[in-house]
């Protein structure tokens, strides 16, 4: 919203597919967020798999509900990844001296959280199919826009909110307090979303318009406020 | 100092309201034929909700304004936008008309102008920076109502539904926007940021945003919760409702007394924090 | 060499919290020279150099730079090089300025090679930042700042655990670049090696500037 009036600077183009290829190079070299990423969400699947043992119905009704927590605190590690790594060597300092656009920096970001979580995602599901006995009854490829519209939900508001508690004291702890609340009713939509097509019993419909809807209006909100949360020092 | 001498003329009185309004509630509301004296606790619950809910959409308003006032166009646009809103209401409400049944079409009309009201009552009044120190002040104050709610609801519940809680559309998004503001809260005490501000107003704007989304999430689901009783089913006995009103005016007179006071000291310590400042760049000093 | 001040600084202030890093800073600049900034930890320096950078915003007063106080505006016309290298170590140094150069719309290697054998630094490196010694580092560091090929210079300490030699070759380039008309704004401890160099010294103590002289008086030089 600090856009100055009748700026004289040549904006450069291409500034978000270099930063996006950038951040996928470095995190290609050190893993360091996919590595944490998997490692916790096994873990999640193992022990909550391990503690209640369900049947295939009992799955169905549940499993809605495991995936996305897990995949939400998967996400959550990733997202404090992408801007440490900026903050090392004070990168940052870097981008905000030149004049490419705040907005490219986050829809990177953003992006490549969105790519880090669905790799997550694709690597997990058959390990989920393979523990929970799971068979939807549903559509199943409803799943797929279900899983998609999710992600970005979690990882658009999660890359803003990872940026604005880059400027507080314990940064790692202050991301999901800011994130969860904002984000129940995405996760809500999702989980529902899911189990109705699990259970095919319901139609998920209303819960995919709903993410479409939480997407559209946390990403117009994400991009008129994010040059405001990069310049506060 | 004018806040010395009115302060405790204002006490007085609120404490004369509240206790004028507790006996009120508790001893000449009649009683409920149903549920019994535990309908009382709704004298206290729904002035409470109120209450709350306006003390956060003050804060919502006192953000917007925070980050749209030191840039001209986004000023003009939003004063538009208000002033579109308050006509849209009117004409929805009287001309178009797509409200249910027991919705007054005039107290739709009087929400919308409220609101544009509001904008520009605290417009007028406070400079851009205090917004910020009114947009503080209402979210802790809110927080300390919207626990009340929170509280009390299920005290009220339990006896009447059976059971504490239900995630009924009501009762969650109260929840959520109590753990949106206390983490707005936790967001302005944890900030290491010369701009605090700025992310505080950010995050409310973000907390406004994701309520209507909680709303309609819950939406379809049957919800649980009576009716609102303004402009919902219009079912409450007439003394009832006396009585629920003389208690919102006494809450929001007590809201406001704290408010004033919680304000002031914010100014204070701000004013403080400044002439510290001030000091520190006046004094000669040695290098650190 | 043009007389119209490239910057001019009125009354600056900068709190962070109740400490104030720039106590009302009041000066002018002429563009196509080299200032040295002097003065111990704490004095201001680095904080007026992030104020000319855009990196952070004065408590108040005004900064105007080429004419403008909308410093965004001059962005692409600013170098900055800050304590810290700004760089990628997971990243060889032509990655860097490859990723840099991106940022300014710069799009051909040619330019980040010829940018990193002017700092004296051997483009085909492949070795990742993080192996580079420290000396390196700051030359690449310097090389990030100059990318854009901007009209000021901001250098916060770049000869900090470089070698005498290669910090030698470093002040003959940034002459070369003063001549070919850029303004620069050094900020060191190492003054020695811009003695006869600079054209001005500036001292900063407690947040203000105290004074201005054309040299460096023997009794400052370590």
């Amino acid at each position: 919203m600090n856009k100055s009036s009748g700026v004289a600077y040549r904006v450069p183009s291409g500034v978000t597919g270099a930063t996006l290829a950038k951040d996928l190079r470095l995190e290609w070299r050190s893993k360091d967020a996919l590595n944490s990423m998997l490692f916790f969400s096994l873990l999640v699947v193992v022990v909550f798999s391990f503690s209640f043992d369900p049947n295939a119905e009992e799955s169905r009704q549940i499993a809605g509900g495991l995936v996305w927590v897990a995949f939400l605190f998967a996400a959550v590690v990733a997202l404090n990844q992408t801007w440490a790594r900026e903050l090392r060597n004070h990168v940052l300092d870097a981008y905000r001296v030149s004049p490419a656009p705040a907005n490219s920096l986050f829809l990177a970001k953003a992006l490549g959280n969105f790519i880090f979580v669905a790799v997550l995602e694709i690597l997990m599901t058959p390990l989920f199919i393979m523990f929970y006995k799971l068979r939807p009854l549903g559509p199943a490829w409803q799943l797929i826009p279900v899983a998609a519209l999710g992600t970005w939900a979690l990882v658009v508001n999660g890359t803003f909110f990872a940026a604005i508690s880059l400027r507080t004291r314990s940064r790692e702890i202050m991301l999901p307090l800011l994130l969860f609340p904002v984000s129940i009713p995405a996760l809500l939509a999702m989980v529902n979303a899911t189990t109705a097509i699990l259970t095919g019993q319901l139609s998920a419909r209303f819960w995919i318009v709903l993410l479409t809807t939480y997407d559209v209006v946390f990403t117009i909100a994400c991009l008129l406020l994010f040059e405001l949360v990069l310049n506060a020092e | 100092m004018k806040m010395k001498r009115i302060f405790p003329i204002l006490a007085l009185l609120t404490a004369v309201l509240l206790s004028f309004a507790l006996y009120e509630a508790l001893v000449a509301a009649p009683t409920e034929q149903t549920m019994g004296n535990v309908q009382r606790i709704f004298y206290y619950h729904v002035p409470s909700a109120w209450t709350a809910f306006l003390l956060f959409f003050i804060n919502f308003v006192c953000s917007i304004q925070y980050l749209v006032r030191p840039n001209p166009v986004a000023d003009k646009v939003t004063n538009w936008t208000v002033i579109a809103i308050g006509i849209a209401t009117c004409i929805v409400a009287f001309v178009i008309r797509p409200l249910p049944e027991a919705m007054e079409p005039s107290s739709v009309a009087t929400t919308g102008l409220a609101i544009t009201g509001l904008y520009f009552l605290i417009k007028k009044y406070f400079s851009q920076s205090r917004t910020d120190a009114l947009a503080v002040v209402s979210a802790e104050v809110g927080v300390v109502f919207c626990t009340v709610v929170l509280v009390t609801g299920p005290l009220w519940a339990r006896p009447v539904w059976g059971i504490w809680w239900t995630w009924d559309v009501r009762l969650t998004s109260t929840l959520v926007l109590w753990l949106i503001y206390i983490s707005y809260l936790m967001l302005r005490r944890f900030s290491t940021s010369g701009q605090t501000p700025v992310l505080a107003a950010v995050l409310a704007i973000f907390g406004a945003l994701d309520v209507p989304l909680v709303y309609f999430s819950i939406w379809i689901f049957r919800t649980q919760h009576p009716q609102p009783v303004i402009g919902g089913g219009g079912s409450i006995d007439p003394r009832m409702l006396h009585v629920l009103l003389i208690n919102w005016l006494a809450f929001l007179c007590f809201a406001a007394l704290v408010c004033w006071s919680r304000y002031r000291l914010e100014i204070l310590q701000r004013d403080v924090e400044e002439t510290q400042a001030l000091e520190a760049l006046l004094e000669p000093r040695s290098s650190r | 060499m043009d007389a119209s001040p490239i910057i001019t600084l009125i009354a600056v202030v900068k709190h962070f919290g109740r400490f104030a890093a720039l106590r009302g800073v009041s000066a002018e600049f002429a563009s196509g020279r080299l200032y040295t900034i002097l003065g111990d930890n704490g004095a201001g320096k680095t904080t007026l150099l992030r104020v000319l950078a855009g990196l952070a915003h004065p408590t108040s007063g005004g900064v105007s730079i080429l004419g403008t106080t909308e410093l965004r505006s001059v962005c692409q016309e600013l170098g900055y090089m800050a304590h810290p290298s700004l760089l990628y170590d997971e990243m060889s140094g032509m990655e860097n300025l490859r990723y840099f150069g991106h940022l300014y719309g710069i799009k051909d290697d040619s330019r980040c090679a010829a940018n990193m054998t002017a700092v004296g630094l051997d483009a085909a490196l492949t070795r990742p930042v993080a192996q580079y010694s420290q000396g390196m580092r700051q030359r690449l560091s310097l090389a990030r700042a100059l990318l854009n090929d901007p009209k000021l210079l901001l250098l916060d300490e770049p000869f900090s655990n470089v070698d005498g030699g290669s910090a030698r070759e470093m002040v003959t380039l940034l002459c070369r670049m003063r001549s070919a008309g850029k303004t620069i704004f050094v900020v060191t401890h190492q003054t020695y090696l811009l003695e006869g160099v600079a054209d001005e010294f500036v001292r900063m103590k407690a947040g203000q500037i105290t004074n201005r002289t054309r040299e460096l008086r023997p009794v400052e030089t370590r």
